[in-house]
Formats: C-alpha cells, sequence, structure tokens
C-alpha cells in the first residue's frame, strides 16, 4: 500500500499550495491536483464507482471555478497585507479549535476499527442478499437505487434546489431599479 | 461566449460523439459494471459543455438552451419519483422493486433500477449542463 | 492510522482556509478541500484489506467484498458538493460585481 501514502503525501503538499498561493487560476489547478488524487486513491482502495464519479465531478468543479476567475480577477491581493485585529483573532480562534479537534479526533480513532478490517455488520446482509433480492449485479448501484433509495430522492431534492438557487441569482430581471 | 480554433473544433467534432455513446454505455450497463445515472449523466452534461466551449454561441441559443435544460430536469425528477410512486400503487410500498427481476448478469435484469438510473442521468445531466450555463455562458451579470 | 489522521490534517487545511482567508475565492476552496477530507475519511473506514470491488461478476464463487455501504453515501455526496460550490460560486460572483473586490475586510468596510 506505498502508494496509498505517496498519494496521501501528494494530495496534502497540494492542498497547502491551493490554499497559500497568490495566483487564484493556480490555486484552483492545484485543488483539481487534490480531486485527481482523491480519485486514484479511490481507484486504490477498490471503489471504482467512486472513482468515475469523482473524476468527471471534478473536471466540471474546475471548469466553473475557472469560469467565475475568467469573468472576474485572478489575482489575490489580500496576501501580504498587513494583518488586522480580527484575522489575528481568527487565527488565534482557529489554534484553539485545532488543539480541541485533535483532542476529540484522538480519542475517536481509538474507537473505529483499524484501517483495512472494517465491522460490515450490516454490510454482509447486503451483500448476501443484493443479487437474490434486486437482480443487480453491482452492489453499490443496489444499495443506491434499491435499499436506500430514500436517500436518493433527498439527494435530487438537494441538487434541483442548488440549480434554482444559481439560475435565479443569474437572472437578470429581479435587478430593476 | 468565443469559440475556440479550427484545430480545437475538428477534434470536437471527432470525439464528441464517442463520448456520448460513453455516456449512455456508462447508464445502461449501471446495474452491472461501476458507473449508473450519477457518473452517465455527467458524462453527457460534459458533451454539451465541451460543444459550449469548443464552438460559442449567441446569447439567444444559450437562454434558449437554459430554458430546454429546465424541462428535462423536471422531467428527470417527475420520472424518478413516477418510479417511486408506480411502486406505491401498484404494489404497495414506496420504491419497491416491482418488475420481475430477470436473469441475473444480464442487460435486462434488476427491475426498476436501470429506469431508475436513466431518470436520475437526465435530472443530474440537465441539472449540471444549466448550472454551467448559468454560470459561464450567460452575458447577463457583466452588463451593469 | 496514519491514513485517516492524513485526512483530519486534509480537514484542518481547509477548515484553516476558510476561517483565517480574506479572499472568497480561498474560501471556496477551503470548502471544497473539507468536502474531500470527509468523503476520503468515509470511503477508508469501509476498505478491507484484499477484497476486491463489490460487483459479482461470478454467481457461484464465494464473494469477499469491501463495505458497499460507505461507497454509496459518499457517491451522492459527492454531486451534493458540486450543486453547494456552484452555488457559492455563484454568491461570490454577484458579491464582485457589486463591490469589485474579492477581499472580506473591504466589503465590511463598503457595506451601507
Amino acid at each position: 500500500m506505498i502508494e496509498l501514502y505517496l498519494f496521501l503525501a501528494f494530495m496534502i503538499i497540494a492542498a497547502i499550495v491551493a490554499t497559500e498561493i497568490k495566483d487564484l487560476l493556480s490555486a484552483v489547478i492545484s485543488l483539481g491536483a487534490v480531486g485527481f488524487s482523491v480519485a486514484i486513491m479511490f481507484i486504490l482502495i477498490q471503489a471504482p464507482d467512486l472513482a468515475i464519479v469523482q473524476i468527471v465531478i471534478e473536471v466540471l468543479t474546475i471548469v466553473i471555478f475557472i469560469a467565475v476567475i475568467s469573468r472576474t480577477t485572478h489575482i489575490d491581493e489580500t496576501i501580504g497585507k498587513k494583518l488586522s485585529s480580527t484575522h489575528i483573532c481568527a487565527i488565534v480562534l482557529y489554534a484553539f479549535f485545532t488543539i480541541l479537534f485533535l483532542i476529540v479526533m484522538f480519542r475517536s480513532l481509538q474507537e473505529i476499527p483499524d484501517f483495512g478490517n472494517p465491522i460490515m455488520k450490516i454490510a454482509s446482509e447486503y451483500i448476501k442478499l443484493g443479487l437474490p433480492k434486486t437482480g443487480g449485479a453491482n452492489i453499490v448501484a443496489d444499495v443506491i437505487l434499491d435499499f436506500r433509495a430514500l436517500d436518493t430522492l433527498g439527494e435530487a431534492t438537494v441538487l434541483f434546489t442548488s440549480v434554482i438557487g444559481v439560475v435565479a441569482l443569474m437572472r437578470k430581471s429581479g435587478r430593476k431599479k | 461566449m468565443k469559440g475556440m480554433s479550427l484545430i480545437v473544433k475538428t477534434i470536437t467534432n471527432i470525439v464528441i460523439g464517442f463520448i456520448f455513446i460513453f455516456g449512455v454505455y456508462i447508464i445502461l450497463h449501471g446495474h452491472l459494471t461501476p458507473g449508473g445515472g450519477f457518473a452517465g449523466g455527467v458524462i453527457i452534461a460534459g458533451v454539451f459543455i465541451l460543444k459550449f466551449l469548443a464552438f460559442g454561441s449567441g446569447a439567444k441559443s444559450e437562454k434558449k438552451s437554459l430554458n430546454i435544460a429546465s424541462i428535462f430536469e423536471s422531467i428527470g425528477g417527475l420520472l424518478f419519483i413516477g418510479i417511486a410512486i408506480s411502486g406505491l400503487l401498484l404494489a404497495g410500498t414506496f420504491f419497491l422493486n416491482f418488475l420481475p427481476k430477470g436473469t441475473p448478469l444480464h442487460l435486462l435484469s434488476a427491475g426498476i433500477i436501470p429506469f431508475c438510473n436513466i431518470a436520475i442521468s437526465i435530472k443530474v445531466g440537465a441539472g449540471l449542463f444549466s448550472i454551467f450555463l448559468a454560470l459561464a455562458a450567460m452575458k447577463y451579470v457583466m452588463e451593469d | 492510522m496514519i491514513v485517516f489522521a492524513s485526512c483530519i490534517i486534509l480537514f484542518l487545511i481547509g477548515l484553516y482556509a476558510v476561517v483565517t482567508k480574506r479572499n472568497l475565492i480561498k474560501i471556496a476552496i477551503g470548502f471544497a478541500l473539507i468536502e474531500y477530507a470527509i468523503n476520503l475519511l468515509f470511503a477508508f473506514v469501509g476498505f478491507k484489506r484484499g477484497a476486491l470491488a463489490p460487483i459479482i461478476t461470478q454467481l457461484d464463487t464465494p464473494h469477499n467484498f469491501v463495505d458497499p455501504i460507505p461507497q454509496a453515501l459518499v457517491l451522492t455526496a459527492i454531486v451534493i458538493a458540486l450543486g453547494t460550490t456552484a452555488l457559492m460560486l455563484t454568491i461570490i460572483m454577484r458579491i464582485y460585481n457589486r463591490y469589485k473586490t474579492f477581499d472580506i475586510a473591504e466589503i465590511r468596510k463598503l457595506r451601507g
């Protein structure tokens, strides 16, 4: 599993670059590097469904980000400015929250099973009954469209709402003085 | 929105059909192989996005495409809910797999799952394409 | 353990961008990083060493699959992530059109 650790390191370096670089276009491309390494890791942990969806969604995300940046500006003018008091306050708050979060995560990581040995109490039932009950060979499709179809209905509703929000916010009418 | 150079246009003309067929294949085999409605729908939205980016278009056709995409998104959502409600009416449970299961590992199997895949692909593809149109192609915001 | 810890580091990088950056696009990038971190952590929990992807190809052999439930939940979450990111970017573009800057300190000063 050495390649998994390599991609994890690459992902973290790309994430640091994406948050710290001055040019916003480079930041978006670094975000794309994070997304594609996530997609490759999905293949390495035997999740091809997730890898396909992650790759196509990542391409669309980069297209939308670049569309916004190309219509506005691509220089991050806030880097290198003098720190204001609110900014220092935010950094102190972040440091405090990080320590709290690490304590909680360390305690909860003791509870969840080790990497590579899941419990699979419900999943064994789904794997055993997936083909006889639904007839589909892809267990993930069986889970999202038959056993847990209401979950997918909720997802469709959220996507519909966000599309309505985007289209309504970008209209010209409704902004008349 | 302006189009791109001649090289991009020619290559787009060659590949665009293959990408569309690949998306349809991913949708229709969603219950047998990796993929399904989400991935296939986004791939088909990608076909139209590639066409818009390569060839460009005027403001009028963008408005028209947005209207058509909205209609298709509503059709997809209604199809998905219609499959769910027909399970309720015909067999008594919301989202029941009421169709015959067929032989396993064949294309015509798994009851309602292929139809759900088609409905979701229409919905997701049209929704993401209209997000792209509203964000990237419309000229509305930059006028004032 | 290292694998879960690096997901948490990615989450903290995204949170750092959201809390302390003053550029609106950087804040959107931070939210995207948080989404990746959550999806990846959730998919890692279901990994089983030496198992195959949960797709049946032969009927009579015993199945040794990874956990399909986290994959099914993450699959919908990835698509929702794009929808929320697009909505966030639309609002950011509206703000830029009104104030001609991405700096949230400037926007706070110019309000009114």
